[in-house]
């Protein structure tokens, strides 16, 4: 076989491989759409479930979702970002950093469910926050540590040494180097892993099913220490523990999900894009 | 008048002995050049003086160093912030923040609380002036530093540097990442300099050492191996080895 022959073979192979990746994204949402379009609108947006739940809106859902995320970030940003400043510019490379370090990687790769559980535990039970907002945005924020961990880690070490060499030859201090000469020029990445971690939290079911979420809740939540219905829940509820519910509710419902999903990683793609553009040094 | 002095000054690098029983006495308002091979310690020297070499790990010293006959040495971590605001760094690549013009000049001052708001604008004024930029950046205060050319950059740094009001400046290879004329030009700023600061530089460039500083040390595997007036190293070099390397017989 002749050797360009050959290199277009691969080529198509290689092609075909990255297509397979992109198609089931396309046709997931394709059919999420195609199914659930006409089932949007303002009514669906902004008003209770009705008939149970069969009709009506899902707006308590929408709200419960964005609630959980922003009182999650609010957990998880300062703690992960503390971290990482510690074991980007403090830690001393030694057996406990090492640790754990160790600790961060295996953490990111626990199931979502052992999370829920542990909050149960956890917050829920031991600390008596009971089954609400608090208690299932802390579980949340525990399963996002890592990402905003890793992420933040990874802005601060991109920004360049001479940066702090500088810094420190102008007589400021560690903290006035980490504040003025490192922090402002990591915050972009740093935002970026927030929101992708944010995105995670407002997919995530298992994290939430036995910490936060309500089958069915005729009000919305007046403090933190309610329960609150989330959108995969509530998704989860109607596909399942609800007979003769119209497909067209589901997938509006999965739309909407899908588009806070989307929205918040298409804002952290944008970010990040603008960071890579303005970033020379 | 003795600005810098170092006796018996040793360091390590964990086990690595990169400095050798250093005796120096530097005067003020003059510029000396630290002239050697790599690895010789130059750079390890003149981060002595401003306690860079404190950042790497397993760094060791004994001996002492004085500047203004107070030892910098011993002390605590508030000293060397200060040592720091009196010795100022220059460094091998220009390095500005990606900032404005303006935010570059100010940075240390705003940091230290050492200028009130209403006189950043006379400091930066006068800091780029000293280094030949304000007439070239007066309209551009605020645009980004990382668009400026090489030049203009490390003249910022240099802006930077004494904009914290510093009696000394170390300069490490500030024109090794320069062109031969921008090279020129910051050489004849040197010379404006030194009026007003203490300038230490090291170089790997001979002609440039030859060119810019009054007095010149040669070191050669962490050993001081002879330091005198400039002129007399280049032409009467007591030592062979000075001689070897200045004749360019080294290595």
């Amino acid at each position: 076989m002749k050797t360009t022959t050959k290199q277009k073979i691969a080529f198509s192979i290689l092609f075909l491989c990255t297509i397979m990746v992109v198609l089931p994204v396309l046709f997931v949402l394709g059919i999420i759409i195609k199914n659930g379009w006409h089932g949007i609108n303002w009514q669906f947006l902004t008003t209770m479930p009705k008939d149970g739940m069969r009709g009506g809106g899902i707006y308590p859902a929408i709200v419960g979702t964005l609630y959980l995320v922003s009182l999650s970030i609010v957990f998880s940003l300062p703690i992960g970002l503390l971290a990482a400043i510690y074991l980007n510019e403090y830690a001393k490379d030694n057996l406990l950093t090492r640790l754990i370090r160790l600790a961060i990687v295996n953490l990111s790769g626990v199931s979502s469910v052992v999370y829920g559980l542990f909050g149960l535990a956890l917050f829920v039970t031991f600390m008596k926050f009971g089954v609400s907002i608090l208690s299932g945005a802390l579980t949340l924020a525990i399963m996002n540590l890592p990402i905003v961990i890793t992420a933040s880690r990874e802005a601060l070490a991109s920004v360049p040494y001479s940066f702090r060499e500088v810094s420190y030859s102008l007589g400021l201090s560690r903290w006035q180097t980490i504040r003025h000469s490192v922090l402002p020029f990591a915050i972009p990445g740093i935002l970026t892993g927030a929101i992708l971690s944010l995105a995670r939290a407002a997919g995530e079911t298992a994290p939430i099913l036995f910490t936060v979420a309500a089958f069915y809740l005729p009000k919305l939540p007046d403090s933190i220490f309610d329960q609150a219905m989330a959108l995969p829940y509530h998704l989860y509820i109607i596909s399942t523990q609800i007979p003769n519910i119209s497909t067209e509710t589901r997938y509006a419902t999965a739309l909407v999900l899908v588009g806070i999903v989307f929205s918040m990683n298409i804002i952290a793609v944008v970010i990040r894009a603008r960071l890579r553009k303005r970033k020379k040094w | 008048m003795s600005k810098i002095i170092a006796k018996d000054l040793n360091l390590w690098y964990g086990a690595f002995h990169a400095l050798k029983h250093i005796h120096l006495d530097f005067d003020e308002r003059r510029i000396t050049a630290i002239i050697g091979p790599s690895g010789c310690g130059k750079s390890t020297l003149l981060r002595v003086f401003n306690r860079m070499n404190d950042l790497v790990e397993g760094v060791r010293m004994k001996g002492e160093v004085l500047i203004d006959d107070k030892s910098i040495l011993d002390g605590g971590f508030n000293d060397l912030v200060k040592l720091r605001k009196k010795v100022g760094m220059v460094f091998q690549r220009p390095n500005p923040f990606p900032l404005s013009v303006y935010e570059n000049v100010i940075f240390g001052l705003k940091v230290h609380h050492l200028a009130k708001k209403n006189d950043f604008d006379a400091i930066v004024q006068e800091s780029l002036e000293s280094v030949l930029l304000w007439n070239d950046l007066k309209d551009k205060l605020r645009k980004n530093a990382l668009g400026l050319s090489l030049e203009q950059k490390q003249r910022l740094c240099i802006a930077r540097t004494i904009a914290v009001k510093p009696d000394i400046v170390l300069m490490d290879e500030p024109c090794s990442a320069l062109d031969p004329q921008a090279t020129l030009k910051i050489e004849e700023l040197m010379q404006r300099l030194k009026k007003e600061y203490t300038i230490v530089i090291v170089t790997h460039n001979m002609q440039q050492a030859a060119r810019v500083s009054d007095d010149t040390g040669f070191m050669l595997l962490g050993e001081l191996i002879e330091f005198g007036k400039t002129v007399e190293i280049f032409t009467a070099p007591k030592d062979k080895r000075t001689e070897d390397y200045i004749t360019g017989r080294y290595g």
